[in-house]
C-alpha cells in the first residue's frame, strides 16, 4: 500500500510539471485590437511538394509582407508563422487550431495538398478566420466545401482540366487511362478532367491510384500499359509526376503511349529537364518569363532563392498583398468584413490583370495554355515554356451556374 | 493464346515479374532477421532502417563521394555491417539476459533515432538514384519487356540467399553458428567464442540489410520512410515462415512477393494486404508457421 | 479519510483547474493519450503481453465513432459506445488470433494485423482514406451540453477519462485482476492452478482494445477528425514508449508517462521539427538500457529503498 500512495504522490508532482513547460498560457486577444495582422503559412516543408511551396512560401509570404509595409506605410503591425504539414490533415488542421487558438492567426495561406485544405477550411470556418488557398487544386474547396471564410487563388482541378485537358483531347488524344494520386486532390483532377474528355469525344479507359509520396510506380505504370490507352494521364504533382515520368520511360511506355501530367509546375520541368518533357501541354495560372511586371518579380524572388517561382509562390505573395490590402481597406481584421471588401475589389497585380473574388470564394483570372520548348528552342535559363494561348477567366474555371457551393445565389 | 482469364499474358508476366522482385527483397531481408533471431534470439526491428541505410549510403557514396553503384553496392552493406556490430556492442549485448522483448522495443527505438535522422536531413520526399549504366535498357522477350536491372536484383539476391545458405548449412563455421544457437554454454566450453559468432552474427544480418537496400536504391526513390513500409511486411512474412528455417525464409520472401504480384493484377485493392490475410490465415491452420516448429 | 484517496482528490482536483492555465486542447489530448497508455498498460503491465498493434483499436473507434456521429446522425454518447464496441470486437478477433502465440510472435501478429486494419482504413471508402474523416460534429451532450465549446468538452473528456481510470482501477485489484498477474509471473503454473489462461488473456485484450477504443473515440471528438495518423504503427509504438517511460505495472506510470511524451512532442515539434522522432527513439533507447521501471517505477522503487534504509537503522 505504501508504495501505490507514493507512486500517487509522485505523479501528482510530476504531472504539472510537464503540462505547466507548455503552459505560456497564450489565449491572446483575437481582433485588430492586438493591433497585429498574423498570417500563418501551412506549407509542405520537408515533403514531395516543398518544391513548389515550402522554403520558397514562406520567402513569397515575407516578400509580400515587407513589400506591404514598405508601400502602404500600415498603421498595424504585420507578422507572419509558419509550419510543415507534412501533408497529413490532421497535423495541418491541429496546427491551424492552435494557431487561432493561441496565436491568434488571423490568416492561413498557401496550404498546398487539397486533403490538408479540406480540413483548414473546416477549423477557419469555425473559428471565423481567413484561408486563403493557394496551393491546393481541389475545385471541391469553391464547390461542395467552400465556407465564407475560403478564398480559392491560383488554380483548381476544373481549370487544370479545362484548359491543357481539353487542348490534349482535341489534338486527338482521345482515350485515356489514369494515375490518380489517392487523395481529395487525384481524385478531383481525375473527375474533373474525365469530364473533359468525355464532353470532348474522348472515353475513359480506367485508373489506377496510388499513394501520395509513392516509392515505385512500376506496378501502376504496367497497368497503364495494358490498358492501351493513347494518354496517360497524371493525376498527381510535385516528386509523384517526376517519380512516375521517369519510370515511364525505365519500361519503355513513352513509346506508344503520351504521358500528360495534368498538373505540372516550372520546378518539375527544370528537375525533368527540356529531353523529357518536351511537347507537352500544360495549364499554367502564371509564368515567370511572361511580362515585364512577371519578370520584374521573378528576378528578386530568384535572387532570394535561387529558383524562379512556381504560380503556388507567385500566388502566395498575391494572396497576402490582396488581403493586407482589404484589411487596410476595411481598418479591420474582422473575417467577414474583409472578406466582403476582397470579393467586392478587382486584383490588378503581376499575378492578375482584373482578377475577381467571386461569391464562392474562386478567384477568377486569366490562365494559360503552355506548350514545353524544345531543347533547342530554349535559349536561357528557366526558358521553358510557350504560351500557346490565353483562356479567360469565365472561361477556364467553373462556372457559378453549375455550382453546389450554397453562398451563390441563384 | 495472349490472354488467360481474359488477363493479357504480357501484364500478368509483367506482375509477375515485379513480385519476384519485390520478393527478393522479401527473401533478402526475412533471411536477415532469420539469422539474426537463431543467434540472439532478437527480432531486429531496426531492419527496415538498416535497409533504408543501405540505400542512403548508396546515395550519398554517389552524391558526395562519386562512387558508382558497383563499389557501392559492396561498400554499403560493409558499412552498414559495421554499424551492426556497433549496435551489438554498445547496446543489445547488455540485453541478452533480460525478456527478448526488450531486443524488440531497443530495436524499434533504434529504428526511429535512425529515420529521424534521415528525415531531418534529407526530407521524406524520395532522392533518385540512376540505374547504372550497364543495366539500362531492356530485354524485349516478345511476351513482356523485361529491364536488365530488375533481372538483375532477382539474380543478386538468389545469389547472395543461396550464398548465405551454403555458408550456414555447409561450412565449419556454419556448424559453429548452429551449435552456439543450440547451445550456447556447450560451445563456449568447446572453446568457440560465442560472443564473437555473435557480435558478427548480427553484423551480418545488419550488412544483408545493408545489401538489399543498395540494391533497392536504382528501382525506388531513396527515402527515409523506405524501410517502416516494407518492415511490417517483412514481419508478416516471417510470421507466416516460421523462423526455423534459413530456407523456409528464402521461399517464403519470394512466394509471397509473386502472390502480391498477381493480386496486383486481379485485385489491386487488396494488393497491400493479402499478406496480412495470409498471415492470418496461417496462425489459424499452422500457429508455428509453414516451415516453423514450435518451441 | 486514507492518504491515498486523498493524493487522487488532489490529482481531481488539478484536473479540473489545469484548463484555465494550459490550452484546454492540448491537456484534452493527454487525457486521451493517458487513457490509452492506461488501458495498454493493463495488457502490458498487468498481463504481461506486448501488443504492438493497439493504434487499430485506438483508430477504428476513432473511424467508427465518426462515422456513426456524422454519416448516421448518432447522438455523441452513442456514437462513442459505438466506437468502443467495434474496438472491443476488433480486439476479440485480433487476440484470438494473436494469444495462438507467444512472446515476440505476439508481439509481430498484433503488429501485422494492425497494419493489415491500418490498409483497410487507407483504402474503405468511409474513410476518406488519406483525407481522414473530417469535420465530425462534437454535438451537444445528451442533448444538452454544447460540447463544441472547448471548457464544456474538457470536462465530459475529464469524465471519461476520471471513468475509465476507476474501471482499470478496479479490474487491476480485482480477482480477475490478481490472476492476470499470476498470468504475467508464471504461465505455467497459473495453467498448473487450473485457470484458463487462454481465456483470462482473451478477455484482458479486449477490455485494453475497447478502452483503447474509448481513447480513441475521444481524441477524434477533440479534434473532430478521424484520420490515418491514430491507426499507423507509430501511434503503437508511441504508446509502448509511453507505458514504459512512466513506469509499465504502475497504476500512475502510463499518465505520467502520456503526458511527457505528449508535452515534449507539443513543445518541441516548432523548434526541431523531425529530430523529434530521432528524441522519441532515444527516449525509448534509454528506458531500455537503463530506465526500465519507468519513471513511476524508479522512484518508488528509491522510495522503498529509503523506507528499507531507516527501519534498518
Amino acid at each position: 500500500m505504501r508504495c501505490k500512495l507514493l507512486n500517487v504522490a509522485v505523479a501528482a508532482l510530476l504531472i504539472p510539471v510537464a503540462s505547466f513547460a507548455s503552459a505560456e498560457a497564450k489565449t491572446a486577444a483575437m481582433k485588430l485590437s492586438d493591433n497585429t495582422v498574423k498570417i500563418g503559412v501551412l506549407t509542405d516543408m520537408s515533403g514531395v511538394y516543398s518544391d513548389l511551396g515550402g522554403q520558397g512560401a514562406v520567402t513569397a509570404v515575407q516578400m509580400a509582407i515587407d513589400d506591404f509595409k514598405a508601400q502602404y506605410k500600415p498603421k498595424f503591425n504585420i507578422e507572419m508563422v509558419y509550419a510543415d504539414h507534412q501533408n497529413k490533415a490532421d497535423v495541418g488542421s491541429n496546427k491551424v487550431r492552435e494557431w487561432y487558438d493561441t496565436e491568434g492567426v488571423d490568416m492561413v495561406t498557401d496550404v498546398l495538398n487539397s486533403g490538408v485544405a479540406l480540413a483548414v477550411a473546416k477549423v477557419t470556418q469555425e473559428k471565423k478566420r481567413v484561408v486563403m488557398f493557394v496551393g491546393s487544386a481541389s475545385t471541391r474547396l469553391t464547390d461542395q466545401d467552400c465556407t465564407p471564410n475560403t478564398v480559392h487563388y491560383a488554380y483548381d482541378t476544373y481549370s487544370l482540366a479545362n484548359v491543357a485537358g481539353k487542348a490534349i483531347v482535341k489534338n486527338g488524344g482521345d482515350t485515356w487511362f489514369f494515375l490518380t494520386s489517392d487523395y481529395a486532390f487525384g481524385h478531383s483532377l481525375e473527375k474533373d478532367t474525365s469530364e473533359v474528355v468525355k464532353a470532348n469525344g474522348g472515353k475513359v479507359l480506367g485508373s489506377v491510384r496510388h499513394p501520395l509520396n509513392a516509392s515505385d510506380f512500376s506496378s501502376y505504370l504496367l497497368q497503364a500499359q495494358a490498358s492501351r490507352a493513347k494518354i496517360i494521364g497524371l493525376a498527381n504533382a510535385g516528386g509523384d509526376t517526376i517519380n512516375a515520368i521517369k519510370a515511364a520511360s525505365e519500361f519503355g511506355i513513352t513509346k506508344n503511349q503520351q504521358l500528360a501530367g495534368l498538373l505540372m509546375f516550372i520546378t518539375d520541368i527544370h528537375a525533368l529537364g527540356l529531353p523529357t518533357t518536351q511537347g507537352m501541354l500544360l495549364t499554367a495560372g502564371f509564368y515567370w518569363d511572361r511580362d515585364d511586371e512577371t519578370r520584374k518579380f521573378s528576378k528578386r524572388y530568384f535572387d532570394k532563392t535561387k529558383r524562379n517561382p512556381t504560380m503556388v509562390q507567385a500566388g502566395d505573395y498575391s494572396a497576402v498583398t490582396t488581403y493586407l490590402k482589404a484589411v487596410q481597406a476595411a481598418g479591420t481584421d474582422d473575417a467577414a468584413a474583409v472578406m466582403a471588401k476582397m470579393k467586392e475589389t478587382p486584383i490588378n497585380d503581376f499575378f492578375a490583370k482584373n482578377g475577381k473574388i467571386r461569391a464562392d470564394g474562386r478567384m477568377i483570372h486569366d490562365m494559360y495554355l503552355v506548350q514545353v520548348k524544345k531543347p533547342s528552342e530554349s535559349k536561357y535559363p528557366w526558358d521553358y515554356y510557350i504560351i500557346k494561348s490565353v483562356v479567360p477567366g469565365d472561361e477556364a474555371f467553373q462556372p457559378l451556374s453549375v455550382s453546389q457551393c450554397p453562398l451563390v445565389k441563384k | 493464346m495472349t490472354a488467360i482469364f481474359d488477363i493479357p499474358i504480357q501484364a500478368l508476366m509483367a506482375q509477375l515479374m515485379l513480385g519476384l522482385v519485390n520478393g527478393s527483397f522479401y527473401a533478402v531481408l526475412s533471411l536477415g532477421l532469420a539469422v539474426i533471431f537463431g543467434m540472439l534470439n532478437i527480432i531486429n526491428f531496426a531492419h527496415g532502417a538498416l535497409y533504408m541505410m543501405g540505400a542512403f549510403l548508396a546515395w550519398m557514396g554517389l552524391e558526395y563521394l562519386g562512387i558508382g553503384y558497383w563499389p557501392s553496392l559492396l561498400l554499403a552493406p560493409l558499412a552498414v555491417g559495421l554499424f551492426g556490430i556497433l549496435i551489438e556492442r554498445s547496446m543489445l549485448q547488455w540485453l541478452y539476459k533480460l525478456d527478448h522483448l526488450y531486443g524488440l522495443l531497443l530495436t524499434f527505438g533504434l529504428a526511429l533515432v535512425i529515420e529521424g535522422f534521415f528525415t531531418n536531413s534529407y526530407g521524406v520526399s524520395g532522392q533518385p538514384y540512376s540505374i547504372p549504366a550497364e543495366l539500362t535498357g531492356g530485354f524485349n522477350l516478345g511476351f513482356m519487356f523485361l529491364p536488365y536491372y530488375r533481372g538483375w536484383v532477382i539474380l543478386a539476391s538468389l545469389l547472395v540467399c543461396f550464398a548465405t545458405w551454403f555458408g550456414i548449412e555447409k561450412t565449419r563455421l556454419g556448424a559453429y553458428l548452429r551449435a552456439a544457437t543450440e547451445n550456447p554454454q556447450l560451445t563456449q566450453a568447446f572453446g568457440i567464442n560465442v560472443p564473437l559468432m555473435v557480435m558478427l552474427t548480427y553484423g551480418f544480418g545488419a550488412a544483408l540489410a545493408g545489401f538489399a537496400g543498395a540494391l533497392a536504391a536504382p528501382v525506388i526513390q531513396v527515402s527515409p520512410l523506405m524501410g517502416s513500409h516494407l518492415i511490417i511486411t517483412v514481419f508478416a512474412v516471417v510470421v507466416i515462415g516460421g523462423m526455423g528455417s534459413i530456407l523456409g525464409s528464402i521461399v517464403t520472401g519470394l512466394g509471397l512477393g509473386v502472390i502480391e504480384g498477381l493480386t496486383n493484377l486481379l485485385y489491386p485493392a487488396a494488393s497491400n494486404t493479402v499478406v496480412f490475410v495470409i498471415m492470418a490465415i496461417v496462425l489459424m491452420v499452422r500457429p508455428a508457421g509453414l516451415f516453423g516448429k514450435e518451441k | 479519510m486514507s492518504r491515498q484517496a486523498f493524493a487522487y482528490l488532489a490529482l481531481l482536483a488539478l484536473g479540473i483547474a489545469l484548463p484555465f492555465f494550459v490550452y484546454p486542447v492540448l491537456v484534452m489530448k493527454v487525457l486521451c493519450f493517458a487513457l490509452f497508455a492506461c488501458a495498454f498498460n493493463l495488457l502490458l503491465g498487468y498481463t504481461g503481453l506486448l501488443s504492438f498493434g493497439h493504434a487499430a483499436f485506438f483508430g477504428t473507434a476513432a473511424y467508427v465513432a465518426g462515422y456513426a456521429i456524422k454519416g448516421w446522425g448518432f447522438p455523441t454518447e452513442l456514437g462513442l459506445l459505438a466506437g468502443t464496441a467495434a474496438s472491443a470486437f476488433l480486439g476479440w478477433a485480433v487476440g484470438s488470433l494473436a494469444i495462438r502465440r507467444t512472446g515476440i510472435y505476439f508481439a509481430m501478429v498484433t503488429l501485422a494485423l494492425a497494419q493489415m486494419v491500418y490498409f483497410i482504413f487507407l483504402q474503405a471508402p468511409f474513410t476518406g482514406g488519406e483525407d481522414g474523416l473530417q469535420g465530425v460534429p462534437r454535438g451537444r451532450l445528451l442533448g444538452l451540453i454544447d460540447l463544441s465549446r472547448d471548457l464544456n468538452l474538457y470536462y465530459f473528456v475529464l469524465a471519461i477519462f476520471v471513468f475509465a481510470f476507476w474501471l482499470i482501477y478496479r479490474t487491476i485489484h480485482s480477482p480477475f485482476g490478481h490472476v492476470l498477474t499470476a498470468i504475467r509471473e508464471n504461465e505455467p503454473r497459473a495453467i498448473s492452478l487450473g485457470y484458463d489462461v487462454a481465456k483470462y488473456k482473451l478477455l484482458a485484450f479486449v477490455l485494453s482494445a475497447g478502452l483503447s477504443g474509448l481513447a480513441g473515440a475521444t481524441k477524434m471528438l477533440v479534434f473532430k477528425f478521424a484520420t490515418l495518423t491514430d491507426a499507423h504503427w507509430h501511434a503503437s509504438g508511441e504508446v509502448v514508449l509511453m507505458t514504459i517511460l512512466g513506469g509499465m505495472g504502475t497504476v500512475l506510470g502510463p499518465v505520467v508517462g502520456s503526458s511527457t511524451i505528449v508535452t515534449l512532442q507539443n513543445e518541441l515539434a516548432d523548434k526541431v521539427g523531425s529530430l523529434v522522432t530521432v528524441i522519441m527513439g532515444m527516449i525509448f533507447v534509454v528506458c531500455v538500457l537503463a530506465f526500465r521501471r519507468g519513471i513511476v517505477g524508479e522512484i518508488s522503487a528509491l522510495y522503498k529503498r529509503m523506507i528499507g534504509a531507516r527501519n534498518e537503522q
